[in-house]
This record gives structure tokens, sequence and C-alpha cells, in this order.
């Protein structure tokens, strides 16, 4: 029965993109190039994929809009799974695509990136956030084909762990973190290296699973130890049930997330619990630079919602991507000619540009150099402390 | 101290547990049906709950509808996917109840939405945290145990002091001969049904105070620990599926206490085992030998 649905959902796929344009035709014709995109439409981390499948259809409409070079893609639904998403890599290659957009969680981008390096397929990801995305583990290089849009694990969790120590001139931490996902465990050992390096004890750390929904036994735990500040580093729906367990369990310390905390008070009824919080988060929506402000007003015309951190991360992705796209073809280079990748690749290394996010250069490990904003929980409302 | 703040928070886990337990153990009692849509009304449960007192009803008007809601349903399951099965096969009833709770699921996530909705606990409990003698107590928990006792009571009272009870009891024990002694045996499987899901509906509103975040597939997992409850208090016994329950809530609280927080899953699947090697019909099963 599996197989049926996924026959049918390929060939759906197949279907309303052959109306937009055939892939393989447009591959001779360097007006038109076609990239790929993996995301989760369905499944468990689906709320991430349509977020980021929104930010980057609107960057490519608007792109689009201007003339010139134009950009169609193909999309694969890979569900959040690594397995679906080399199934969905291969698919999109088959089908000639010159660059891929993806994936969206770590574990699947994890999955597809030393298949992406054979091929040296220009490659970017919008959120993955885990250190290895970008680098070859059995050599520590990096890939060199692919690159993110996001921040890693291991610099928020020492970001946090500085904040903990110079602005809250905390002595004690406790953490609660998810041990079944690489996002959570990263941040979890970063935070405590840094915060140990700093001089804070780490005085409670305790874990869930991915299907948790009761968290009262670990907060228990964290309140008979009274910290100074408490580091969560899981994903919104988690908070959503970790805030009020937290009153419950009479927690009033200061809370401490990351970028995961990104749209937690939609999922939350009464945000008292986590009043005061403070998380670092790659994107602030209220920001008065114009690129941002037209980025969401534009967005919200087209959606109906206030973009979150995923739909803008993956708005620049999709920018620096195809500005890398659009040098090689000004350069000469159409995606049937064997040097296309590399020019690709070589023009995203060298991206010097503004994006919503921030100002975007990329180290030598593709990841981009950007300042974190500081959002605070107050009054029930995410509000811009600062940078940091 | 600590010990005894985790202990309440382990009654009251086991508490929820326990009211769904109930639920899985009547209806295999009476059927022999593992009636595996048991946790999906619970998520239809809180869902009536969540829109119903997001529409500023009445707290009392809530758990009333929430409760209807939750029996009524069952009792349309019953009558239109169970009861034509009356006779069929036991396997054919198994992969029905199935597919119930994957038509409850789908449908909750074509009206509702994939992600989860907070749930306004705020509007009906205002969560307070007493002191009682360093022992941190909060209103929450203290509620959820005495309402699952209260339940506990009443059903206890129904299945013995009443004539409906006398039949159940009956029916459990030969649903042909009941039948011959002129038992309306229909009525009380639907009976069952609905009994079973008012403690789903009391318990959507119990999860819904700890857990304020409803999705969809709230009943799967929650559904899997309360039949794991049953099964360790012996399924289809009513005082089993209580003692299922706490000793499951308790289990998972205690390996917290003791900073073996990533194993709660595996040590209730553990003692799953134990049970099922050592005493299969469970800590208050009987042992019946099936007739061939």
């Amino acid at each position: 029965m599996k197989k049926i649905l996924k026959f049918l959902n390929v060939n759906f796929i197949i279907l309303f993109f052959a109306s937009c344009g055939s892939a393989e035709n447009n591959q001779n014709n360097t007006n038109e190039v076609t990239i790929g995109i993996l995301a989760p439409l369905t499944g468990s981390v689906a709320h991430f994929g349509v977020s980021v499948y929104e930010g980057l259809r609107l960057f490519i409409d608007e792109y689009n809009a201007r003339g010139g070079l134009q950009i169609s893609y193909v999309i694969f639904d890979e569900q959040g799974t690594p397995t679906e998403a080399v199934v969905g890599y291969n698919w999109l290659m088959d089908q000639n695509v010159a660059a891929i957009l993806g994936s969206v969680t770590s574990g699947a981008t994890l999955a597809v990136a030393p298949f992406a390096n054979e091929d040296n397929m220009p490659m970017i990801s919008a959120t993955s956030t885990h250190r290895n995305v970008t680098i070859n583990t059995a050599t520590e290089e990096p890939w060199g084909n692919v690159f993110r849009a996001s921040f890693i694990d291991p610099f928020q969790g020492e970001k946090m762990a500085e904040f903990a120590r110079e602005i809250i001139g905390a002595n004690t931490a406790a953490i609660l973190f998810n041990s079944e996902t690489d996002y959570s465990i990263g941040l979890r050992d970063a935070f405590s290296q840094r915060a140990t390096e700093l001089g804070i004890t780490i005085v409670a750390e305790e874990s869930f699973g991915n299907d948790t929904v009761d968290f009262l036994g670990q907060l228990t735990n964290i309140a008979t130890t009274n910290p100074d500040v408490f580091f969560i580093p899981a994903y919104h729906q988690d908070i959503a049930l970790i805030g009020p367990q937290s009153a419950l369990a009479g927690i009033n310390t200061v809370m401490l997330g990351a970028d995961g905390w990104d749209g937690a008070l939609s999922y939350i009824g009464d945000p008292s619990p986590i009043e005061g919080a403070f998380f670092l988060s790659g994107f602030y929506a209220q920001s008065t630079t114009p690129i941002v402000q037209d980025f969401v007003a534009n967005y919200q015309l087209r959606f109906e919602t206030v973009p979150n951190m995923f739909a803008a991360q993956a708005y620049d992705a999709a920018k620096i991507l195809i500005y890398a796209i659009e040098q090689a073809v000004n350069d000469g280079y159409s995606p049937s000619n064997n040097n296309f990748r590399n020019a690709v690749i070589a023009n995203m290394a060298n991206t010097d540009i503004d994006a919503v996010t921030g100002h975007i250069v990329f180290d030598n490990y593709n990841n981009p150099q950007k300042t974190a904003f500081i959002i605070q929980i107050v009054n029930g409302e995410e509000v811009f402390w600062g940078n940091f | 101290m600590l010990f005894f703040s985790q202990l309440i928070n382990g009654l009251q886990l086991g508490s929820i547990y326990a009211l769904i337990a109930l639920g899985y153990s009547m209806v295999y009692g009476i059927i022999r049906l593992l009636n595996f849509a048991h946790g999906d009304i619970l998520m239809v449960g809180a869902y009536v709950a969540l829109f119903s007192l997001t529409a500023s009803f009445d707290p009392w008007l809530v758990i009333t509808l929430t409760i209807i809601t939750s029996t009524l349903l069952a009792i349309i399951i019953e009558k239109v996917t169970y009861t034509p099965l009356r006779n069929a096969p036991r396997l054919s009833v198994l992969i029905t109840a199935i597919g119930v709770s994957i038509l409850l699921q789908n449908l909750s996530q074509f009206f509702f939405g994939a992600s989860g909705r907070p749930f306004p606990v705020h509007l009906l409990l205002e969560p307070t945290v007493f002191n009682f003698f360093g022992i941190n107590i909060n209103n929450n928990s203290i509620i959820t145990i005495i309402v699952t006792i209260v339940s506990m009571i009443v059903l206890t009272f129904i299945v013995k002091r009443t004539r409906l009870g006398k039949a159940m009891r009956a029916v459990s024990q030969d649903l042909d001969a009941a039948r011959l002694m002129g038992v309306n045996v229909n009525n009380v499987v639907t009976f069952t049904f609905a009994v079973g899901a008012s403690l789903a509906g009391i318990g959507s509103i119990l999860y819904a105070l700890r857990f304020p975040l409803i999705s969809p597939n709230i009943g799967g997992i929650l559904g899997l620990k309360a039949f794991v409850a049953a099964i360790v208090g012996g399924i289809g016994s009513i005082p089993g599926a209580m003692i299922g329950g706490y000793t499951i809530g308790i289990l998972e609280v205690l390996v917290i206490t003791f900073g073996l927080s990533g194993w709660t899953d595996g040590v209730v699947f553990l003692l799953l085992i134990i049970v099922l090697m050592f005493k299969p019909t469970g800590i208050m099963g009987k042992n019946i030998a099936e007739k061939v």
C-alpha cells in the first residue's frame, strides 16, 4: 500500500510540474534554470517544511518577476526522514536539476550531503543547524559543495552560555534536552562545555524523548536544585508543554532557549510560565531594517501570516543560491556545461549580501557569519532584546 | 521531600493512565476486543473541551459537553462498526478497531490541522503550587487524583450494585449463557462502551490540564501506555486496570527521580515483558483455560 501511495505521490509531483514546463527541456536554454527542493511537507516536522517552502517560493517568484533569468523548481516531499531524503535526492538528480535547496532538518541533510558531494552538486540548506552538515566527518574537512543559511548548533549553545554568564550573572545552570534529536544534543554539549569554562556549575541535566508529553518528573528534579538559569534547547511544541509544567513544578528561574523556540508563543495557551525567557534567533520580524520590512510585508500579503525564522532563512538560502546561479550564467556557463557546478559553488562561497537574517558571508566551513538576535518574552510577546 | 513530590506526580500520571486503561479493560472483559480507537476518543474529547473552552463556555458546561460527546462518539462507533461484526472472527473486529483509530486521527488532522493547539488551562483552572512541609503540590494533581478515585468508586458501584452491572458481569463470564438467561447482550455491550468512553471523556480534561497541547496523535502514545497498564494489571479486570495504571505512572516518575530520564519508556516496556514472562494474565488476572 505504501509503495502505491509513494508511486502516486511522485507521479502527482511530475504531473504538477510538467504543466509548469518540463524540466529536461530547460537545460539547453540558459534563460531558464531548474532547481530541486527537498523539504518535508507531510509528517511530524511538516510545519518546518511548509514554512521553508513558503519562504523559497516567495523569493523565487519575486526573482522571476524582475525578468531576465527565470528559475523553475521541482520539489520532493521527504517527510522529514533521512531515507526518504536520499530517495528524493536521486529523484531530483533524475530530473536534471541544476542545484539543490534542502533539506530542512539536520538529519535529512546529513544523509543527503555525501551523495551531493559525490556529484559535486551545489546544495544549500536553509535550516539545518547540526555542525556536521557541511563537514565530511571522515576527514573533518568541509564538503565544499554544501552550504547553509542558518546558525550552527555549537555557536548557539556557546552564545547562550556566554549570555548566561555575562548578562544574567549565573553561577549555576540546569539543562533539559531531547536525547533523541541531534539538534538538542549538539546544543546541550556546546552549552555545558562553554558554561563550565566560564565557571558556571551545571547542577542538573535531564533528558526526554521525541514523544514525551510528561516533563513533570524531570522538572521536579530540576526545581530542587534551584538553578540561576534553566537552558532548554528544544523545539517549540516541546516548549508549549515544558512551560506550563515547569510552573506546576514550582520553577521560577530565567529560562534560556535557542532558535527552536521561534514561534513557541503560538503553541502556548497561557504564556506566563515562560515570561522573561531569553532565546537566540536568526531572525526578528519586527526589525526596522527596510529589507526585513519589505520581506515581512510581502510574505504577509501572500501567506497571511508573519514569517518565522525558518521562512526567513529559506528566503535567504534561495537568494544565495539563485544569485550564484545568475552569476555563473552571466559568466557564460549553462547548466549543461561541465564547469557550471564548480562556478556556482565558487560564487556561493564568495557570497557577500545583505539578507533578511543579516549580512551574510561564509567562513571556510560554508557556515554563514551572522550576528545573533536575542529575543525576550515580555508580557506574552516576543520582544527584541538586542544583538549579542 | 523530592521523593514525595515525585510520588504525587506519579499518582497524577497514573490516574490518567488508569482512567484510560479501564476503558480498554472493560471492553476486553465483555467482548474480548482490544479497542484501539479508545485513545482517539480521548483525543476527540480533548478537542471538544478545547473548542468549547475557547468559545468561553462555562467550565461545568465544557466538562459535561466533553463527556457527552465522547460517550456518544463511542456509542456511534460501536453501533456502526462493531455491532455488525458481533459474530465475525475476533481478528476482523481488531483490524476494524485499528481502522477506526486511523480514521479518527486522520479526520482530526483534516479538520483541526496536524500541528498542536494550545489548551487554555487558565480558563478552567488557575495553576497554583502549595508548599506542604517542603513538598511541592499543585492543585492540578490533587484534582486529578480525587476525580479519578471518585470515578473509580462510582464505576465499582455500577458494576457491583446495579442490574446493568450484574448483566455486565454475566456477559463477561459467558456471553451465550447470559443471552439465554434473557440478558440483552447488545445493550450491555453498548453500555460498556459508553461507560468506558465517559471515563475517557473525564480523562481527556485531566490530560489537557497537565499536557496543554492538543494534537491529533495524542491518543496514540497515551493509548499505548494505557494498554500496557491494562495488560500489566490484568486485562479484563477493573481493579487490575487501576493497579496497572498507577504502577506504570509511579514507575515512570521514579525512573526519572533516580536520574534515568532517558530510560522511562524502556523500563515501562521491560516491566511489560517481565509481567508477560512470569504472569501472562497480569497482576490481577485470573488463569482461565481457553475452551477449544
